[in-house]
C-alpha cells in the first residue's frame, strides 16, 4: 500500500518537487489557464475562434523590432508584441467601422501583412534559431522574468474581465441593443470590443513569449471550445474552460516529463484529448444526443 | 431644431411636405403647445448613393402612436435606425436634418429578430435585465427593485417560469415576448418597434398589442413598422406611409386610402443605376415654397 502511495507521489508530485523549471512551467501554465481560457470562450461566442491564431501572428513584427532594439530581452519583445497586436486590432477595428469590410476580413488582411513584415525583419536581423525560439518557445524554459510576465498579465486580465463582464456580454449578445441605448452610440459597442481584443493580445503575447505560439493559442481556444459543449450558461462555461485548461496543463507537463516529449505540444495534446472526450460525452456532444433520455409529458 | 438647409423657412414650416408629396393631410398629431419629439427635416439617407429615404419631412408628437408602413425596401427600417442613430444621417445640403429630443437612454429600439445572437448562452432573466443598462450601466449594482421590475415585466408578457431558460431554447414568438419585457424594464419615453409581430401567433400579437396600447395611454411615444393594414387601422391612430419618399403621414384613416396605397406599391424596388443625381435641395432653394412637384416624381413600376 505504502509503496503504491510512494509510486503515485513520485509519478504526480515528484517532478514538481524536484525541479524548479517544472514548478515554473506549472505556475505559468496554471496562470495562463485562468486568464486565457475565459477569453477564448468569449472569442468562440463572438464567432472569432480563429482570431487568436491570426493575432498571435500579428504580434510578430513588434517582437522582431523589440529584438532588434534590445536583443533577447523579454520585456522589450513583449512590449513590442503588445504594441504591434494593439495596432493591428485597432486598425482592423477602424477598417471595419469606416469601410464595407467586416472585422474578420480586415483582421485577416492586416495580420498577413504584419506576419510578412515580422518574418522579413527577423530573417534580416536574426538567425533562423531565433525565429524558431520566438515561434515555439518552451514551457520548460520559463525563467523568473517570464513567470512574472505571465502572472502579471493573468492577474490584470482576470480583473479586467470581471470589470468588463456585463458590457462584454451585452456587446456579444446584442450589439444593436448596446449601440442603440449607449450614450456613445455605435462607439459604445466599439469600446467594449476593442478593450476585449486588447486583453486577448496581451494574453497571447504573454503566452507566446514564455510558452510559444502553440501553447498561447491552444490553451486559449481548445478548452473554450470544449467547455461550450458542457453548459448552457456563460459563467459555467468560463469556469469549465479554465478547469479544463488547468487539467490539460498539469497532465501534459507530467506526461512530457515521464515520456520525454516536448512540453507545449503535449499540453495541447491533452487539451485536444479533453476536446475529443467532450465531443463524445458532454451534454452537447454526440453520444448523449443518440442515447437521449425518455421525454417527459410536458 | 437643427438647420442644415439654406432654403427659406416658409418651405419648412408650412408647406415642406406638400412640395415633397403633394396633398398630404397635416402634420402628425401635435398636442397644441407641445413641441414635437422627433423632427425630420428633408431627411435623406442613402446606401451607395441610392436613397433609402428621400426627402422626408414631418414630426412625431410626444405621446403619439404611429404605424410606419410601406412595401419592402421602402425605407421603414432605415427610418427607425436613423432615429436611433444606427445609420449616419448626412448633414449638409443633401442630407437634411433629424432632431430627436429624447435622450438616448430613454429610447427603446426593437430591431428585427435577425439582428440578435440567439445561440448565446444567456437566460431569459438576464436578457430582460439588460433593459436596465441605461440606468445601471456597466458597473453599478442591480437593485432588488429593478429585479422586481424584471419579474413584473415577465409576468406582463406571460413568461413567468421562464427566468432560467436559455434564450436559445425559446421559439421566435417567445423571444419577441422577452424583447417586449426588456422594453418594459427600459421604461423608455420613445419606443421604436421594427416589425414586432413577425412570426408571432394571434394570441401573442393581441397580448403585445395590448402592451402597445398601454404605452400609448401612458403617453409614451411609439413608432412601429408594420405590414398588416387591418391591424394599423384598428390600433394605430397615426400612420406614416413610405415608399422611400413620403406618400402620406397623418391620421390613419386619411393616409390609408386606396389611392395612396397604390402609389406606395408602385415604387420600383430595384436601384436605378442610371438615375441622375437628385437636385431637389437646390430646386427647393430656388423655388422657395412654390410649386408642388418640384421633386423628382416617384418612378412607376415599368
Amino acid at each position: 500500500m505504502e509503496t503504491l502511495l510512494f509510486a503515485a507521489w513520485d509519478l504526480l508530485v515528484g517532478p514538481f518537487a524536484e525541479f524548479a523549471f517544472m514548478r515554473r512551467a506549472l505556475v505559468a501554465t496554471l496562470a495562463l489557464s485562468l486568464s486565457a481560457a475565459p477569453l477564448g470562450v468569449f472569442l468562440t461566442l463572438r464567432r472569432m475562434s480563429l482570431m487568436g491564431d491570426a493575432l498571435s501572428h500579428a504580434v510578430l513584427p513588434g517582437v522582431a523590432v523589440g529584438y532588434m532594439v534590445a536583443g533577447l530581452s523579454l520585456s522589450a519583445m513583449a512590449l513590442g508584441g503588445v504594441l504591434a497586436g494593439m495596432l493591428v486590432v485597432g486598425l482592423a477595428g477602424m477598417v471595419s467601422k469606416f469601410t464595407a469590410l467586416k472585422e474578420d476580413a480586415s483582421l485577416a488582411a492586416l495580420y498577413l501583412v504584419a506576419l510578412a513584415l515580422g518574418v522579413t525583419l527577423i530573417s534580416r536581423h536574426g538567425t533562423q534559431l531565433d525565429l524558431l525560439h520566438i515561434l515555439f518557445g518552451s514551457a520548460l524554459g520559463v525563467d523568473h522574468a517570464g513567470l512574472l510576465l505571465v502572472a502579471g498579465v493573468a492577474t490584470v486580465s482576470v480583473l479586467a474581465l470581471a470589470l468588463m463582464y456585463r458590457g462584454l456580454v451585452l456587446e456579444s449578445f446584442d450589439p444593436t441593443f448596446l449601440s442603440a441605448s449607449s450614450l456613445l452610440g455605435w462607439r459604445g459597442g466599439w469600446v467594449w470590443q476593442q478593450a476585449f481584443l486588447m486583453l486577448v493580445v496581451v494574453n497571447l503575447v504573454a503566452g507566446f513569449q514564455t510558452l510559444g505560439t502553440l501553447m498561447a493559442v491552444g490553451l486559449m481556444m481548445l478548452p473554450a471550445v470544449s467547455a461550450r459543449l458542457w453548459h448552457d450558461t456563460l459563467p459555467a462555461q468560463l469556469l469549465n474552460a479554465s478547469a479544463q485548461a488547468m487539467l490539460a496543463g498539469v497532465t501534459g507537463l507530467l506526461l512530457s516529463y515521464h515520456l520525454d516529449t516536448p512540453s507545449g505540444p503535449t499540453i495541447i495534446g491533452c487539451a485536444g484529448a479533453l476536446y475529443f472526450g467532450s465531443l463524445l460525452l458532454a451534454p452537447g456532444g454526440c453520444l448523449p444526443r443518440w442515447w437521449s433520455a425518455p421525454h417527459r409529458v410536458a | 431644431m437643427k438647420m442644415h438647409l439654406t432654403h427659406p423657412k416658409p418651405v419648412i414650416a408650412s408647406a415642406a411636405r406638400p412640395s415633397i408629396a403633394p396633398g398630404l393631410p397635416g402634420c402628425a398629431r401635435n398636442d397644441g403647445d407641445e413641441t414635437p419629439l422627433i423632427t425630420l427635416h428633408n431627411l435623406t439617407v442613402s446606401y451607395r448613393q441610392h436613397p433609402a429615404l428621400h426627402h422626408i419631412s414631418g414630426q412625431f408628437a410626444p405621446g403619439s402612436l404611429t404605424a410606419v408602413i410601406g412595401p419592402n425596401g421602402s425605407g421603414k427600417s432605415t427610418l427607425l435606425k436613423s432615429i436611433v442613430g444606427l445609420v449616419p444621417v448626412a448633414g449638409g445640403p443633401s442630407g437634411g436634418a433629424l432632431t430627436v429630443r429624447t435622450p438616448r437612454q430613454h429610447i427603446a429600439y426593437l430591431p428585427q429578430l435577425s439582428e440578435m445572437d440567439r445561440g448565446f448562452p444567456i437566460d431569459v432573466q438576464d436578457c430582460v435585465l439588460m433593459g436596465c443598462w441605461g440606468r445601471v450601466g456597466a458597473f453599478s449594482r442591480v437593485s432588488p427593485s429593478l429585479l422586481a421590475r424584471v419579474d413584473a415585466a415577465l409576468q406582463a408578457v406571460g413568461l413567468q417560469g421562464f427566468e432560467r431558460r436559455p434564450v436559445g431554447t425559446l421559439s421566435a414568438g417567445q423571444v419577441q415576448r422577452v424583447m417586449f419585457a426588456r422594453i418594459l424594464v427600459q421604461d423608455a419615453q420613445l419606443i421604436l418597434l421594427d416589425e414586432p409581430f413577425n412570426a408571432v401567433d394571434a394570441k401573442t400579437t393581441a397580448r403585445l398589442l395590448a402592451l402597445v396600447q398601454q404605452w400609448h395611454q401612458e403617453r409614451r411615444t411609439v413608432v412601429a413598422v408594420l405590414h398588416d393594414d387591418a391591424q394599423v387601422r384598428q390600433y394605430f391612430p397615426q400612420t406614416l406611409l413610405l415608399a422611400r419618399e413620403l406618400v402620406g403621414w397623418g391620421p390613419t384613416a386619411e393616409v390609408l386610402t386606396d389611392a395612396r396605397l397604390q402609389r406606395a406599391r408602385a415604387m420600383a424596388e430595384a436601384w436605378d443605376e442610371t438615375a441622375e443625381v437628385c437636385d431637389t435641395d437646390a430646386m427647393l432653394a430656388r423655388r422657395a415654397g412654390a410649386t408642388p412637384g418640384a421633386v423628382r416624381p416617384l418612378r412607376s413600376a415599368a
